[in-house]
């Protein structure tokens, strides 16, 4: 026991919480998605095989094309399209969102499985592609402790951050979320003052997709530089439930976001400092925690009240 | 012509598949007119506005704007046009503030941001102009209905409004709301906005209307100004057949106890619907009316006694028994009977036919079960018994109860649960968006009820119904008794204001 604790020291915990970070990233981008989707009235179930996508599509045009930024455009775009056509099942053909969710994520775990195989055949040794470099970004760097957490990352860290504050302002100070927010409340009303619901939920599904293929492209070529099948491994799922417990705000599922990544950094680190647990049950720890925050705070959390609900204009 | 119409609908016809919702309908509204548009449910009249608002294309038919063709495509060109409507069901996200709730939808001056401080001050601005009281800043889940329906008509004004449609406007309003309501109306009126108001209420029409256009299944039946015509031609109009409007009643002694409600506590949907410590009684040949605006707790009360609604803490005795938190089919066996608020979701299976629907009640009675099997022989004469007494038109007994109308469909619950000879029978809202004759049929059989010496709940939000039916009142607000008063003291004044909270002690107190 001793010989643990002796390696709890403040390097220990520094490179811990920066990999909390690295790990929550994927998750709090798709979150983001997610809640532009529900705060629209659009559950989309589907966000997990759109990271899927994203990491896949993401990792192909990289491994082509050499060039990680075409990759990660191309990867994120490969979610939006997915995404988009969830949308097109669920608000232009007033599918149930949940079957054709899930029916979407099977399918994105075929397609991507398969063509992967495809394209690599079956082999034990991987393709491997470069992974950005991290910036520093001098001076704040220097800061001792937070220099090394924040400002020492790659630059999909960074533009999370970005994107977390510019959400933030989207759906709470512009006439655009406004209209977004009033499609998720009360889609009716909303067309009464001339908002076009389903235009309105196409945008927003398309951007969820665009942020859990970008997600998902992390996750491939941000972090791993490779890929193999089921990478996601329900990082998708877990973004659904912090968009619960985030209440449906982007700063709260940030904070969300990095208790779901401390736990994953965490089984990882327990798992190598040879803690006597068989490591089967440190992988179930984010994922405990998952159901677990999702019992204690699902009863309280106040959905958008049209969410997951069609909607459909001449019914009489 | 020599009117200046500012609004003109002309042969408007609307088809949902094969279902004609209007068909040839007229309209003309003058500036500065309140025009009301009567029609008993179902005849039209919220589909005509749709197509006016924009949210159903007209199949026939063009609609005119001060004399001049226009075409409506949808909610925002109506709103351009001049044309405001205030719905039936409010059109507000109850979880946005009120000037949210009127940025919607609006282009702001610091696109892409809402310019919060200016729509704040023209709210003001409109809000004074027209008389209106209404705060920004509050919450729209907050706001009582009356207050609500302020922000709506404030909407429509800040938009630049020409022409306000208020759909059935006075449902959800207190007597005393209903008032202030009109009031502003007319005002509103008066400044040259002119006024489309829709009603299946005879006495507001008359009270409010300058001119009423009548539909009926519909059709146009007739314009008619509100100068020269009485309560009963106009009811006449409206239903296409001679109508006697009031309720007479036999006096009967009330007899033994049967409903014996103490301090009753039920957690409700919402915290103004939970009954807080609730008590009283109703005897033999009594019709007990509960009134109150909707969601005062009508609800869970009848669930309560019903069974379906978990009491937390009081009793409820019938015939002496108590029967707290019994199971609903303990109560049914106790010859409770229930005919609910919703017709088609609690009150029958759409998708059954009419005879499974007639025996839902009796399914463990022995007449109709036997080990499990259902006696169908048994079953389909009792059914033909029922459509028979009850008058209940249908194309047979074999089709789905979806396909009746409402008025035949609530004649089969009454019958059904009538038929259960009951001790006592819970009646929530018996008579809503039925059409004249169904409500006569059904007031005739409440009070037949009451002849055999049965004890009825009346549950209705029409007041003129309670007080024509009850023999005693009872007023439900916040989910407490604002007051219990005989059939003979109650006026709509002394029930409206019950209703809005003030308690009848300090009412009478009030007055002395």
């Amino acid at each position: 026991m001793n010989n643990i604790f002796s390696q709890l020291d403040l390097a220990f915990w520094i490179t811990f919480i920066a990999a909390s970070v690295r790990t929550a990233v994927p998750i709090l981008l798709a979150a983001l998605g997610e809640i532009f989707a529900e705060r629209s009235g659009v559950v989309n179930i589907n966000l997990e095989g759109q990271m899927l996508f994203g990491a896949f599509v993401g990792f192909i045009v990289t491994y082509i094309t050499g060039n990680l930024l075409i990759g990660t455009i191309v990867g994120a775009t490969a979610g939006m399209l997915l995404a988009l056509l969830f949308g097109w099942v669920c608000i232009s053909k007033l599918a149930n969102q949940i079957v054709a969710g899930i029916t979407l994520n099977i399918l994105a775990l075929g397609i991507t499985s398969y063509f992967f195989r495809i394209i690599f055949g079956v082999t034990t040794k991987l393709p491997h592609v470069a992974t950005y470099q991290n910036i520093k970004i001098p001076l704040l760097n220097q800061i001792p402790i937070l220099g090394e957490i924040l400002f020492n990352n790659n630059i999909i860290v960074y533009l999370t951050i970005f994107i977390i504050v510019i959400s933030n302002i989207i759906i709470f100070r512009t006439t655009f979320g406004l209209k977004l927010r009033s499609v998720g409340e009360y889609p009716r009303a909303a067309e009464t003052m001339g908002v076009n619901v389903k235009k309105m939920r196409y945008i927003a599904v398309g951007i969820c997709g665009l942020l859990a293929g970008l997600g998902g492209a992390f996750i491939s070529v941000g972090i791993l530089g490779g890929f193999m099948e089921n990478i996601t491994q329900g990082r998708g799922f877990i973004a659904l439930a912090i968009v619960i417990f985030g209440k449906w705000n982007p700063y709260k599922a940030l904070g969300a976001a990095l208790i779901f990544g401390g736990a994953e950094a965490l089984q990882v680190r327990m798992q190598v400092i040879g803690i006597q647990i068989p490591y089967q049950f440190m992988l179930i720890i984010p994922y405990l925690l998952t159901a677990i925050v999702l019992i204690i705070t699902g009863r309280k959390a106040i959905a958008p009240a049209a969410s997951g609900i069609p909607y459909e204009r001449e019914k009489l | 012509m020599s009117h200046n119409y500012s609004l003109s609908m002309k042969n408007i016809t609307k088809k949902f598949g094969d279902f004609t919702a209007n068909e040839n309908v007229n309209l003309d509204v003058e500036k500065g007119e309140i025009h009301g548009i009567l029609g008993e449910n179902g005849a039209g009249k919220s589909t005509l506005m749709n197509v006016l608002y924009g949210l159903y294309k007209q199949t026939e038919g063009d609609v005119y704007i001060n004399e001049e063709k226009v075409q409506i495509d949808g909610p925002l060109d109506a709103i351009a046009k001049g044309i405001g409507m205030i719905h039936q069901h409010f059109m507000l996200i109850s979880a946005f503030s009120v000037s949210e709730n009127i940025a919607l939808g609006l282009k702001s001056q610091k696109e892409p941001f809402i310019d919060m401080v200016e729509i704040k001050r023209r709210i003001k601005e409109v809000a004074e102009e027209n008389n209106l009281t209404v705060d920004p800043d509050a919450m729209i889940s907050d706001l009582s209905v009356g207050q609500q329906q302020q922000v709506e008509i404030l909407k429509a004004l800040y938009r630049g409004g020409e022409i306000l449609i208020l759909d059935e406007p006075t449902g959800v309003l207190t007597p005393q709301e209903s008032e202030k309501l009109f009031a502003t109306l007319k005002m509103i009126a008066k400044k040259g906005h002119s006024i489309i108001f829709i009603s299946h209420k005879l006495d507001e029409v008359l009270e409010i209307c300058d001119k009423v256009t009548i539909l009926r299944r519909g059709k146009n039946v007739g314009v008619v100004s509100t100068e020269n015509i009485s309560k009963k031609e106009l009811a006449g109009l409206m239903v296409g057949r001679e109508v006697t409007l009031s309720i007479e009643k036999e006096d009967i002694k009330p007899g033994k106890l049967v409903l014996d409600v103490s301090n009753l506590t039920v957690k409700g949907s919402t915290v103004a619907s939970s009954l807080k410590s609730i008590s009283f009684s109703a005897r033999e040949g009594e019709i007990i009316g509960i009134a109150g605006v909707d969601g005062n707790g009508q609800r869970e009360l009848v669930e309560a006694i019903a069974g379906l609604n978990k009491v937390i803490s009081g009793t409820i005795k019938v015939n002496g028994e108590d029967i707290t938190n019994k199971s609903a089919k303990e109560i049914l066996k106790r010859k409770i009977a229930l005919i609910p608020e919703s017709r088609k979701v609690v009150g029958s299976v759409c998708q059954f036919n009419l005879v499974d629907n007639m025996i839902l009640r009796q399914l463990y009675d022995k007449k109709f079960n036997c080990w499990g099997v259902i006696k169908y022989k048994e079953a389909n004469i009792y059914t033909d018994e029922i459509i028979e007494e009850y008058d209940i038109r249908t194309a047979g007994k074999s089709i789905c109860a979806a396909q009746l109308s409402g008025g035949n469909l609530q004649k089969l619950i009454l019958g059904r649960e009538i038929h259960l000879d009951p001790n006592l029978l819970l009646a929530m809202h018996p008579t809503r968006g039925l059409d004249v004759g169904a409500i006569e049929f059904v007031h005739e059989k409440l009070l037949e009820q009451r002849k055999a010496g049965k004890t009825i709940v009346y549950v209705s939000t029409e007041l003129e119904e309670v007080m024509g039916l009850s023999d005693r009142i009872i007023v439900l607000y916040n989910g407490k008794i604002t007051g219990i008063v005989d059939q003979l003291e109650a006026s709509r004044e002394l029930l409206g204001r019950m209703m809005a909270g003030e308690y009848i002690d300090d009412i009478k107190e009030a007055s002395l």
